[in-house]
């Protein structure tokens, strides 16, 4: 039987698990250890529904419903002066809970503070787009659609930005492996060639500890490189030193030019110029 | 690097014989060869750096030229994604015979560290490739190292209007 | 041999010529002034620009992919490969965003040779910056001059750590090496150099007529369009916000070193470019202030904590459990708490940040590296209509965007 390989989830896993072994957890405090943060947050709870707040390394995170996002946003930014949208992003927990979370970070110039307003939508539900209050979010939702398939509501261009255009699949989901899947690995041959030229070029050589059968033959002399069936028994190895121009010189100048290098005649320099 | 099987010596290995004319013109065309920019990503900074005065690219009569129907050689510096493989296929059809390639560091030789879905393993895929650069990034001086292969190379070759194809693609 | 494929002419499906008599220009992804991949599409109404496309993606690597299938530690050299001209600066952003989810301190000489380094990685970055720009205007020897100073400091690094462009100078918990003996002399003769050097460039540039007449009131980015794109970095003090994380939300040791922040209120890419020149001098203020703190700091290079870090070599190679525990953090993997975590520094781009959610696992369940070039083009399609075609070529220069963070 093959072992048994979860689909849901094809990133790289730890082989060895500690049975006994408790995660530690970083620790949340709540949100009165932090002045200024706490009249954020209060001032937050007043206009919108706050599922959870609390203090993170000195960062607020406050988890809000996905249809009060742009709701959250203008407020943080209008009321509260938090004049930067940093990075919106998205994480994806399909797996354990069936959708995606949104990360929108925001950065307070004149307070010096940051907030993370975090959200949690569906696999397949859409999000309402912030572009209109940071334009910023043009290109974060586009990168998001691109790399999560997270369906953004009334964006201007909701396009590939980073994946081609005529891309199949979201790079990012935890279901596509690294090294892409049969669609993305002869993408760039079936663009330029075609698909009859998959036999002539050959498939990708992913696997980076590969050994060759000859890799002690060829590899293991370097510096000493000889070619393919020359005889390198004890006694008859063939001498191969370093040419920067060809033996008897370039025809033409004849040996003029050739300055053979001399391991003892040649000029140290004690300082580097 | 590409799996297809690629005839590096075209007689086996034997030296060809030249005449007068072609080691003159080989002489010419190994001395006079003018890159076209293509630098992708960090290796395009250690091109640069050959470029500068310290580690000075013009002693070899390279001119970097911009446009691809001006350049002979055509050096790969940097990491070749499959978005710009298209591109970077359309620019090589573009510049005229005789051409040559260098692949430098290891994102254009095999794809380098970057064993993703996005990276072409390896530039030789799409075009063909003469000299192979290691390194991330390779020193300028390696790239010069390369560029003395490369105009060995040319010599040794005949020097004809068309050059034989290298392989099948 | 001009060998057949499939390629169908491309640009031929595009309307060059508009009803409006506008012109589809495509400065494509490979473009000796496009500072990298970028493929801008511009619409032209004769040599102005109305509309303006950026296309990104040229260079996406999957490098956030690689993060979620490395362990912490491995990722580390990939990070160098996102901020190619400065990778010190990419490489301490994410060793801070791992200390701080772990909870751990780098030492103090640690801290300091870090800063140092940082601070050459700066000036490393604005020469490039310099030279870059300066080609493209026109001004073609800056490119040289800027150039033989970078091999200086780029000799400095080398003396360090080995590699002259890709550092990976920097360890979660602090550095490896310690700095080597004749270092600090150099770095002090490079100083010297460099700031006699500088002041060539500004006499060659800022009062230049030419100059001036490319930068003044080209690329005006008005306070409200920088704050709602994200920028930061020298892009947003161009347009007269006082905001540098180093000052204003300091890390490591920026708290205790003395510089100033230089801000334009002219908001064009002649403010942007005197930001560039005055901040190279603050750099060397602060390793003038580094030197006597390397000095008389404690020998300890990485943090003291078993569970996330290595010991160093003497006593794994004298101690058992050392070196068992070495083993399990090299082949399996530190496991850090459960949580999540953001952290920006100033990186000579801008804000460059880390976002890392843990799940308890030696692999990073998401890690997205927050690039502050990705916004700064994004802004290109807001700023570039208005302006003459020559202007895109220096307003581009001026952004400073490297594509390794663009597309990551």
């Amino acid at each position: 039987m093959r072992a048994y390989t979860p689909k849901n989830d094809v990133q790289a896993k730890s082989y060895y698990s500690d049975r006994f072994f408790v995660k530690p957890t970083l620790a949340r405090k709540a949100i009165f250890n932090d002045s200024i943060l706490s009249a954020d947050c209060l001032s937050l709870q007043s206009k919108v529904e706050v599922l959870e707040s609390y203090l993170e390394l000195d960062h607020l995170v406050v988890i809000v419903n996905p249809e009060d996002n742009v709701k959250t946003i203008s407020h943080l930014k209008n009321i509260r002066a938090y004049d930067f949208l940093v990075e919106l992003t998205a994480v994806d927990y399909i797996a354990s809970r069936g959708g995606f979370e949104i990360v929108y970070e925001m950065l307070s110039t004149s307070k010096r503070k940051r907030i993370r307003v975090k959200t949690f939508i569906l696999q397949n539900d859409t999000i309402e787009t912030v572009e209109p209050l940071f334009r910023m979010a043009n290109w974060g939702e586009r990168e998001m659609f691109d790399m999560y398939g997270v369906k953004v509501k009334n964006h201007p261009h909701l396009q590939r930005i980073l994946m081609p255009h005529d891309w199949h699949g979201h790079p990012l989901l935890k279901t596509y492996p690294l090294h892409g899947d049969e669609a993305a690995s002869w993408y760039e041959v079936d663009k330029i060639f075609g698909k009859e030229a998959r036999d002539i070029v050959g498939p990708e050589l992913r696997d980076a500890a590969c050994v060759d059968r000859y890799d002690t033959e060829r590899f293991a002399r370097l510096g000493h490189e000889v070619s393919k069936g020359v005889d390198i028994s004890e006694g008859n190895e063939p001498d191969t030193p370093i040419r920067y121009q060809e033996e008897g010189g370039v025809k033409l100048f004849g040996k003029r030019l050739v300055t053979p290098f001399d391991e003892i005649e040649t000029k140290h320099l004690k300082e580097r110029k | 690097m590409a799996q297809h099987k690629v005839n590096y010596l075209a007689d086996g290995g034997t030296p060809i014989k030249l005449t007068t004319v072609d080691k003159i013109v080989n002489f010419g065309r190994s001395n006079s060869l003018w890159p076209m920019t293509y630098g992708l990503a960090c290796c395009a900074i250690e091109m640069m750096a050959a470029g500068g005065s310290r580690f000075d690219f013009d002693r070899f009569g390279t001119i970097f030229r911009a446009s691809p129907r001006q350049s002979d050689v055509i050096v790969v510096a940097g990491t070749l994604t499959k978005k710009h493989a298209e591109f970077m296929r359309r620019l090589y059809d573009q510049m005229p015979d005789p051409k040559w390639v260098i692949s430098m560091g290891s994102c254009a030789n095999t794809g380098g560290m970057f064993n993703t879905y996005a990276t072409v393993q390896g530039v030789d895929r799409v075009i063909p490739v003469d000299i192979y650069l290691p390194g991330c990034a390779p020193r300028p001086e390696t790239l010069q190292y390369a560029l003395m292969q490369l105009q060995q190379k040319i010599r040794r070759e005949p020097a004809r209007m068309a050059q034989k194809a290298k392989r099948l693609i | 041999m001009q060998q057949t494929n499939r390629l169908t002419p491309f640009f031929e499906n595009i309307n060059f010529e508009r009803e409006d008599n506008t012109m589809v220009v495509n400065f494509g992804p490979q473009h000796p002034s496009a500072h990298g991949q970028l493929r801008l599409m511009l619409e032209l109404q004769g040599e102005e620009v109305t509309k303006a496309y950026p296309d990104v993606g040229y260079l996406h690597r999957g490098i956030e992919k690689m993060g979620e299938n490395m362990i912490y530690n491995e990722f580390l050299p990939t990070t160098d490969r996102m901020d190619y001209i400065a990778s010190t600066s990419n490489n301490y952003g994410y060793a801070l965003a791992v200390e701080k989810l772990l909870g751990i301190e780098a030492p103090r000489r640690a801290e300091v040779i870090r800063t140092m380094l940082l601070e050459l990685n700066r000036i490393i970055s604005h020469l490039f910056w310099l030279a870059t720009h300066a080609l493209d205007v026109g001004a073609m020897s800056i490119f040289l001059y800027a150039f033989r100073e970078r091999e200086f400091a780029m000799d400095l690094m080398e003396d360090y750590c080995g590699a002259r462009l890709t550092h990976s100078a920097v360890r979660i918990g602090g550095v490896p090496l310690d700095l080597p003996n004749t270092w600090i002399k150099d770095l002090e003769k490079f100083i010297v150099n460099l700031e006699s050097q500088i002041p060539i460039y500004e006499g060659l540039l800022t009062k230049n007529r030419i100059w001036r007449m490319r930068l003044e009131n080209v690329g005006v980015i008005p306070k409200k369009m920088a704050k709602s794109w994200a920028l930061s970095g020298i892009a947003l003090r161009g347009s007269g916000v006082k905001w540098d994380l180093r000052k204003e939300m300091p890390y490591g040791i920026y708290p205790e070193l003395d510089f100033d922040i230089p801000v334009s209120d002219k908001c064009d890419s002649y403010g942007r470019y005197k930001c560039y020149m005055a901040e190279m001098y603050e750099c060397t203020k602060i390793l003038k202030q580094l030197i006597p703190m390397y000095e008389e700091s404690d020998t300890q290079l990485m943090a003291h904590s078993p569970e996330y870090i290595s010991c160093s070599k003497e006593e794994m190679m004298t101690q058992n459990y050392s070196l068992m525990q070495h083993f399990v953090l090299v082949t399996q993997g530190m496991r850090p708490p459960v949580g999540e975590v953001y952290v920006a520094t100033e990186s000579p781009k801008g804000e460059l940040g880390f976002y890392i959610v843990s799940d308890g696992s030696p692999y990073p369940y998401k890690l997205k590296c927050r690039a502050p070039s990705f916004w700064h083009t994004g802004l290109l399609n807001d700023l570039l209509p208005g302006h003459q075609l020559a202007d895109v070529v220096t307003i581009i220069g001026n952004l400073n965007i490297v594509f390794g963070e663009i597309d990551r």
